[in-house]
């Protein structure tokens, strides 16, 4: 019986803790289908009135906010940041699990010191320097940060640490290249913590607000996160339409994380046991 | 080499820029030097002078170890008790709930950093409006300076929680069941099985949970810049939107670059204050 009500009183509390947790997102959701000026009001209604919802705020968000450059935008900074990221970092993990060359161990401790360094610190040299490479204001320049993370780094050498030397040296006796090796020997090994590489990264470049920030001046450039920004000193008073940018900004992160939870969560976890 | 294109990237866009930064620290380099580069000179502490004369910085650096001192330990407070939650033995759908606490983190911060400003509206806002509900007088969290800190606090700590909760699990689901098996036979209740089990058995998870919350709170940026542009009267500047706000609104970016050596130093001392203070607690227990 004590059981029972506890288990009872337990539950009750996670489930609040959790409504109140999801409540600023449904919230958000709720208010991007209100009419123009309905979220102002007293009180503040959690759903739009009824049979008043409507997309009208996600149809201007697309034909006169011009969105979907933005959603465009977001896609090829964060989609190529990715693939390109994932495969440099793979290369690098790799090769520092289990290719013998000289100073490999105090080099790779040395890339996990610098982890310490705050990415902000070196955001103003950056800036001048992608200006004398002419990189300002393209979708490159917006991708450098998530192309060789160092974390990923760490992440896929601890991975790759169990793939056996045996195989390897086996390959290599066989005639293999380095290449072929690690096309087909390495990658399909390792291929659960790339996947989980791929999501971090893929979310880490599409949130990023501030290293676009900087780097993106021309409107034509923006990711989703810095028009939203922009949007947001125009249209303040405009609840509605903001909080429908805010759906399509999240949106695709959000489903990206529902489908890929599984490699997402067992990777932060494993991250932090094996670290 | 499979490396190189790798050690090349951070080698060009990290080593050397995070060096650049201390170099450009010690020059006058502003918008003129932009149009025309020979035109900087060397003018060695000078920046740190004039960063440690200006009042703005202190105000800065206030704000900023405001965040780090209340938002950081609420942050883990908050992240440990949602994982007790989730890993409780009698919860059910544990994967559930986790997703529910993580989801925001996988958000976008700009996007909900403008949700919560309309939640904070003190007027039609919602959290004023359950507050209302309770006798609580309307707030107004963005615009009072006492409050808009504390409210981006909160934010923060709802946004960035999931994470850590994740890595509590995580420690948690390493403890063996028989300590709380003999802990429990030698009569010890609930608080003590946590306080001389979990606790203890916890300790490297809190040195890692520690460091990685405080490296991210001292880099706040996003939330201040998109909720109160650091206002009211400066109340929510922090270090790095004032380093944004030298470098790229007024171009002075040698002195910025001081602001922004000064960050990473303040963080390499926090990071080693919070190791040393580890290693002094493994040798008590």
């Amino acid at each position: 019986m004590r059981r029972k009500l506890e288990s009872i009183a337990l539950h009750a509390l996670v489930v609040m803790a959790a409504v109140l947790t999801a409540a600023p997102l449904l919230w958000m959701v709720s208010a991007s289908f209100m009419r123009a000026g309905a979220a102002t009001s007293s009180p503040p209604p959690l759903l739009p009135a009824s049979h008043t919802a409507t997309l009208e705020h996600y149809r201007a968000l697309f034909t006169s906010q011009s969105l979907g450059r933005y959603l465009l935008n977001s896609l090829v900074i964060a989609g190529g940041g990715t693939l390109l990221g994932v495969a440099i970092t793979a290369m690098a993990g790799y090769g520092f699990a289990k290719l013998r060359f000289r100073g490999r161990d105090p080099l790779f401790r040395n890339l996990v010191l610098l982890m310490v360094v705050p990415g902000q610190v070196a955001m103003l040299p950056m800036f001048l320097e992608l200006r004398e490479l002419g990189l300002i204001n393209t979708l490159f320049g917006a991708m450098i940060p998530v192309l060789a993370p160092i974390y990923g780094v760490f992440l896929v050498r601890q991975y790759a640490l169990s793939i056996p030397g045996d195989l390897l040296d086996a390959a290599r006796i066989d005639g293999a290249s380095e290449f072929r090796i690690f096309r087909s020997i390495v990658l399909p090994t390792i291929a659960p913590v790339l996947v989980t590489l791929g999501v971090f990264t893929f979310l880490s470049a599409w949130n990023d607000f501030m290293w676009p920030l900087i780097v993106l001046s021309d409107d034509a450039r923006y990711t989703l996160p810095v028009a939203l920004a922009n949007l947001a000193g125009e249209h303040v008073q405009d609840t509605e339409l903001m909080m429908s940018g805010a759906v399509v900004t999240v949106l695709p992160v959000f489903l990206a994380f529902l489908f890929l939870q599984r490699y997402y969560i067992q990777g932060i976890m494993a991250g932090s046991t094996k670290g | 080499m499979f490396i190189t294109p790798a050690l090349v990237l951070i080698g060009v866009f990290f080593v050397i820029p995070v060096l650049g930064a201390l170099v450009l620290s010690f020059t006058d380099f502003d918008i003129y030097s932009i149009g025309n580069p020979a035109d900087t000179r060397f003018i060695g502490l000078g920046n740190y002078r004039s960063l440690f004369a200006d009042p703005l910085f202190w105000k800065a650096l206030r704000n900023t170890a405001y965040y780090v001192v209340v938002g950081g330990p609420l942050s883990v407070v908050v992240s440990l008790a949602a994982a007790l939650l989730v890993n409780a033995r009698l919860i059910r759908w544990k994967p559930l709930f986790r997703s529910a606490f993580f989801a925001p983190w996988v958000t976008t911060l700009v996007a909900v950093a403008l949700v919560w400003r309309y939640l904070y509206h003190p007027q039609y806002g919602l959290l004023n409006a359950s507050l209302g509900l309770v006798g609580v007088g309307p707030i107004d969290w963005l615009g009072n300076p006492r409050w808009a800190m504390p409210a981006i606090i909160l934010m923060s700590v709802w946004k960035n929680f999931g994470y850590n909760m994740l890595i509590f699990l995580a420690g948690l689901q390493t403890i063996p069941p028989q300590l709380y098996e003999a802990a429990e036979l030698d009569g010890a209740g609930r608080w003590q099985r946590f306080r001389q089990v979990t606790v203890p058995m916890l300790g490297p998870t809190f040195v890692f949970v520690g460091v990685v919350t405080m490296i991210a709170a001292f880099q706040i940026f996003s939330e201040p810049y998109v909720m109160t542009q650091g206002g009211p009267l400066k109340s929510t500047l922090t270090l790095v939107l004032f380093m944004y706000e030298q470098g790229f609104r007024w171009w002075r970016l040698g002195f910025a670059a001081a602001v922004a050596v000064v960050l990473g130093l303040l963080t390499l001392a926090g990071t080693a204050v919070q190791l040393r203070l580890r290693r002094g607690g493994e040798r008590v227990v």
